[in-house]
């Protein structure tokens, strides 16, 4: 029951903004913030400030206060113009969409959004909404600012940010300015890595012995290199670190030479496709992590071994849009 | 492992500035200290005037709840809990209730208005409650106006609205400085006047009530009553507060001929004078004639319904009622200052034919009291061959007695007129007036007291007089055969200068008098003509502006009686102008300075028009190029327009022709 007045509320929104905000698809960038687009009402506030004008105005007539008529109607007066001082807030903003940097499934997306202010004026009190989060802020005159919206990310996949509002309820807080548009930004929500996964397979060759790979290398020290974000703590040359050098980490010789194999296809039956994923993430990650190269075998795709940020980009990538409608389209791209 | 790799991925990724979910968290309990500022300084503009009229513990208690909150605000502390406020709260209804015995009315209403808000802001903590307090000082400021309605209470409100408006912008833009927030506020005000205007004049004025009033609906002020004894009228010399204006067509009436007519008094219980009932009728009792007096006269309210008019009244614009004992009524208690267009008829015989009942009734007199008076009386009426000659008698005896005119009279007891006449001797205009009726009553000669306002002054600015508490006095009337009610002021006998020079002139020690009175604060006075003037005209143009004005004024303009639709559709076309003009002002853009840019956007809005349109990130070089491309016919002019302009903007100092040369290249530009 609930669920049919939900999916109601949501085809009839999908109408409005078909109908009455003419949009449907993600828009074209930029999206320019013209008259036809901003929208005027009075908000909850502005109905009760009527409500109370119009008390003032009954007792006004009762009474016969001429000064009464005069301070209603310079307080409706400035009622009325506040709503063009909220149309001027939004009119003339030009939208965006900046890069949005992939997350792991159930962590928060932070979706940015570029908003251009191009007057000689500061916009304030702006609030930008989408999957009923919002954001508060203003923009500075003459300049385009950069604005994060997070929400959450529940699910592996693409995440669009949708339809997005953006709103002010500037100067007097009795009148909301707002459009509706549809920016072209998502994020890339990646498998949750799988938390204490078990160690890396042995490549191909090692299988033979149980799928377990002896790491002989891991404590042949091979030398010292830039530290970089994705290092495990555990390598880093703590003892460098404290005598005041630069943060450093320690390489080891078991990678080089040795090469994975993370497939599909050999991990326990028992794992369903999520947590398969879950699984092939972590061991992408752990396979940076230890520089050893690796290739990813998917049911009907396979990643050749390599190493490296554009390599591990396009794994997690396949991972995250594997079994989805639009995986097709992706991998050939 | 992983877990923590998340966790700093997220670090990176949240965004350190802006507050998310604004809507999801309720703001926090604290009020921003800048618009809590605003809040007090809203509700202190808004509680202050109000300060003069409330009960004294009330006002404290309003400013108090104030200065507490400041002083949370300033030490950035947490409002006090809710179950304090709202024993509080419980408490200051109770003593409301115990000030006035009722919560109904005006003067509790605005009592407890005033505490709500105080109170109301105590507890401030979400926007809610601060629109809540915007709200409560609003009507506050409507509540200002039961009490006054004069020019420096319109600024006041102007003032507190700004500071209101202020709250509010305060609220929804916390993050802008104070002088920014001051300056929408008073932008938003300024955009709101001319629909202020425009409303006011065209707006479809109701006359009130709609509903009942209550009975303090007005404040009480000082004025005539319908008893007089002795010191009620003396009480009156010392207040200033006009009672009545009065702009005469013709030469204003000498100062001996200004008795405007109030309650008349015609029953005495030995110390107290009283009104008795009269009929009322549509006609005056007399036939006006003689000289005639044309005026305009604006009344102040008094809630009562006398029209105090210059004696004999006729021929009112709007319709007045005319009572059996020569005064004049209005058809309803007067709750607004109202305007009278009058005729008065001063040499007019009235009561030619006056009712034996009324006359019986002018001579009764208590047998128990004022026996010296009684004494004096029969003495003075042995032997008078008629009503006449007693009447002479009794004006020499008085003479005699060279009785002093004082605004401080000593106390009398229960035989006042003994005491004033044989005693103290010394009194003001009711002491003369109530003696010499029951000197005259206990002689037999129908006598009553008249009560209203003598005299008056004229201001030098717009030649108005003006009428005030203090020219309020008592006189008598004696009943002649053939020549009917003769009005007699026996206070004439003992200060003709009050009659002639007003107050200030009668009495000897100016220290009685309110400073405005005295005679060497000429300078003062000047002053004080001016502004009222001024008071005047806001009161004639502003304040009175009432149905019936605007009837007139819109006949004026052709939109008269029958024609609402055409009014409705006037004012509708009045606020949609403002409302466009408003709008051109929102999508203004601001000219840009430099003559050099403008002429660039021309031509690239030309190019725009053209089909191609500058990209932002486009050089005047790379323009040129895809332009050219565009337009090959056209790309040699293409080429050196942009580069032009590109020398202009980046290359050496250039020569000022070089800009019209560019700019005439522009504009002769023709592209296929």
């Amino acid at each position: 029951m609930e669920r049919a007045t939900v999916s109601f509320a949501a085809s009839l929104r999908h109408a409005a903004d078909r109908w009455l905000f003419r949009i449907g698809a993600p828009e074209r960038v930029p999206i320019h913030l013209g008259q036809r687009r901003i929208y005027v009402l009075p908000s909850a506030a502005g109905l009760g400030f009527a409500l109370a004008l119009l008390v003032m105005l009954l007792a006004s007539v009762n009474y016969n206060l001429s000064l009464g008529y005069a301070l209603v109607f310079t307080l409706a007066g400035s009622a009325a113009a506040s709503m063009l001082h909220a149309f001027r807030n939004l009119h003339g903003l030009s939208i965006r969409p900046g890069r949005c940097a992939p997350v792991f499934a159930g962590d928060t997306a932070a979706f940015t959004i570029l908003i251009d202010n191009p007057a000689q004026r500061r916009r304030p009190a702006l609030r930008l909404g989408a999957h009923g989060h919002w954001s508060g802020f203003e923009l500075p005159a003459e300049q385009e600012s950069a604005i994060t919206l997070a929400c959450p990310a529940p699910r592996r996949g693409r995440l669009a940010l949708g339809r997005s509002v953006l709103e002010t309820h500037w100067p007097l807080g009795l009148i909301r300015a707002w459009s509706v548009f549809i920016p072209d930004a998502e994020c890339l929500v990646l498998p949750t890595p799988e938390t204490d996964p078990p160690p890396l397979p042995a490549d191909g060759d090692d299988d033979r012995f149980g799928g377990r790979r002896k790491r002989a290398g891991d404590d042949d020290f091979a030398g010292l290199r830039a530290h970089r974000s994705a290092d495990s703590p555990r390598h880093v040359a703590w003892k460098v670190l404290a005598r005041g050098g630069p943060m450093l980490t320690k390489e080891f010789a078991a990678g080089q030479g040795g090469e994975l194999l993370l497939d599909w296809d050999r991990l326990p039956p028992e794992l369903d496709d999520e947590r398969r994923l879950s699984r092939l993430t972590a061991w992408v990650l752990a396979a940076e992590r230890e520089g050893i190269r690796y290739t990813l075998a998917l049911p009907g795709v396979r990643v050749p071994a390599a190493l490296g940020g554009a390599h591990r980009e396009r794994c997690l990538r396949l991972l995250a849009l594997h079994g989805l409608a639009d995986m097709a389209t992706e991998d050939s791209a | 492992m992983s877990q923590c790799r998340t966790q700093r991925l997220i670090a990176r990724l949240r965004p350190a500035g802006h507050p998310n979910g604004a809507r999801a968290n309720p703001p926090g309990p604290a009020l921003r200290r800048n618009q809590g500022a605003w809040l007090l300084a809203a509700a202190a503009a808004a509680i202050g005037p109000h300060a003069g009229w409330l009960p004294i513990w009330v006002a404290a208690l309003g400013l108090g709840l104030l200065a507490w909150r400041a002083l949370l605000l300033w030490r950035g502390s947490r409002p006090p809990p809710g179950a304090l406020l709202l024993t509080l709260a419980l408490a200051v209804a109770a003593g409301v209730r115990a000030e006035f015995g009722h919560f109904f009315g005006r003067e509790p209403g605005v009592a407890l208005l005033v505490l709500l808000l105080g109170l109301k802001l105590l507890e401030t903590r979400a926007a809610r409650d601060i629109r809540a307090g915007v709200l409560l000082c609003l009507f506050l400021q409507l509540a200002l106006f039961f009490e006054d309605q004069s020019l420096p209470v319109a600024a006041l409100a102007l003032a507190g609205s700004l500071l209101a408006l202020g709250a509010l912008v305060a609220l929804t833009a916390p993050e802008g400085s104070e002088r920014e927030h001051l300056r929408t506020a008073a932008t938003l005000l300024a955009q709101g006047l001319p629909f202020m205007l425009v409303l006011f004049v065209l707006f479809p004025r109701i006359q009130g009530p709609l509903w009942g009033l209550p009975a303090d609906a007005f404040s009480a002020r000082t004025g005539l009553s319908d008893t007089m004894r002795p010191g009620s009228i003396s009480a009156l010399g010392q207040s200033d507060e006009i009672a009545l204006r009065a702009a005469f067509t013709g030469p204003p009436p000498p100062p001996a001929q200004r008795y405007w007519r109030g309650p008349v008094l015609g029953r005495f219980d030995g110390r107290e004078w009283h009104a008795e009932p009269a009929t009322e009728s549509a006609v005056p009792a007399y036939a006006p004639q003689g000289e005639r007096i044309d005026y305009l006269l604006t009344i102040e309210p008094h809630r009562r319904r006398w029209l105090i008019a210059l004696e004999h009244p006729a021929a009112a614009q709007p319709a007045v009622r005319y009572t059996s004992d020569l005064r004049a009524l209005t058809a309803e208690p007067l709750r607004s200052r109202a305007r009278f267009t009058l005729s008065a008829y001063p040499r007019t015989p009235v009561g030619m034919d006056e009712s034996p009942v009324v006359l019986a009734a002018a001579t009764a007199l208590p047998t128990d009291s004022n026996p010296r008076s009684r004494q004096l009386a029969s003495r003075l009426a042995a032997g008078a061959r008629d009503d006449a000659e007693i009447l002479e008698r009794v004006l020499a005896e008085l003479r005699a007695l060279r009785l002093a005119y004082t605004l401080r009279p000593p106390l009398l007891g229960r035989h006042a007129a003994d005491e004033f006449l044989f005693d103290s001797q010394r009194g003001f205009c009711e002491h003369f007036a109530s003696a010499f009726a029951v000197l005259m009553r206990a002689a037999g000669v129908p006598t009553r007291i008249v009560t209203g306002y003598q005299g008056g002054e004229i201001n030098p600015i717009d030649g108005h007089l003006v009428v005030r508490q203090s020219d309020a006095h008592a006189w008598a009337e004696v009943w002649l055969q053939g020549q009917g009610w003769l009005r007699v002021d026996p206070t004439a006998l003992a200060a003709p200068e009050r009659i002639d020079g007003g107050l200030a002139a009668a009495l000897a020690d100016a220290g009685e008098l309110p400073l405005m009175l005295r005679a060497d604060m000429a300078w003062l006075r000047g002053l004080r003509h001016r502004w009222e003037a001024v008071a005047n005209l806001w009161n004639q143009h502003v304040l009175g502006y009432n149905p019936e004005r605007q009837r007139e004024l819109l006949a004026r303009i052709g939109l008269g009686a029958g024609r609402t639709a055409q009014t409705l559709g006037v004012l509708a076309g009045a606020v949609a102008l403002l409302f466009a003009t408003l709008y051109a002002w929102s999508l203004r853009r601001p000219r840009l300075q430099d003559p050099l840019a403008r002429t660039w956007e021309r031509f690239c809005a030309k190019m725009a028009d053209a089909g191609l349109a500058r990209s932002p990130w486009q050089g005047p070089q790379a323009y040129a190029e895809e332009l050219a491309a565009r337009f090959p016919a056209q790309a040699g002019e293409l080429h050196e327009i942009c580069a032009l302009y590109a020398r202009l903007r980046y290359g050496p100092h250039a020569p000022e022709q070089d800009l019209r040369i560019l700019q005439n290249r522009i504009a002769s530009l023709r592209l296929k």
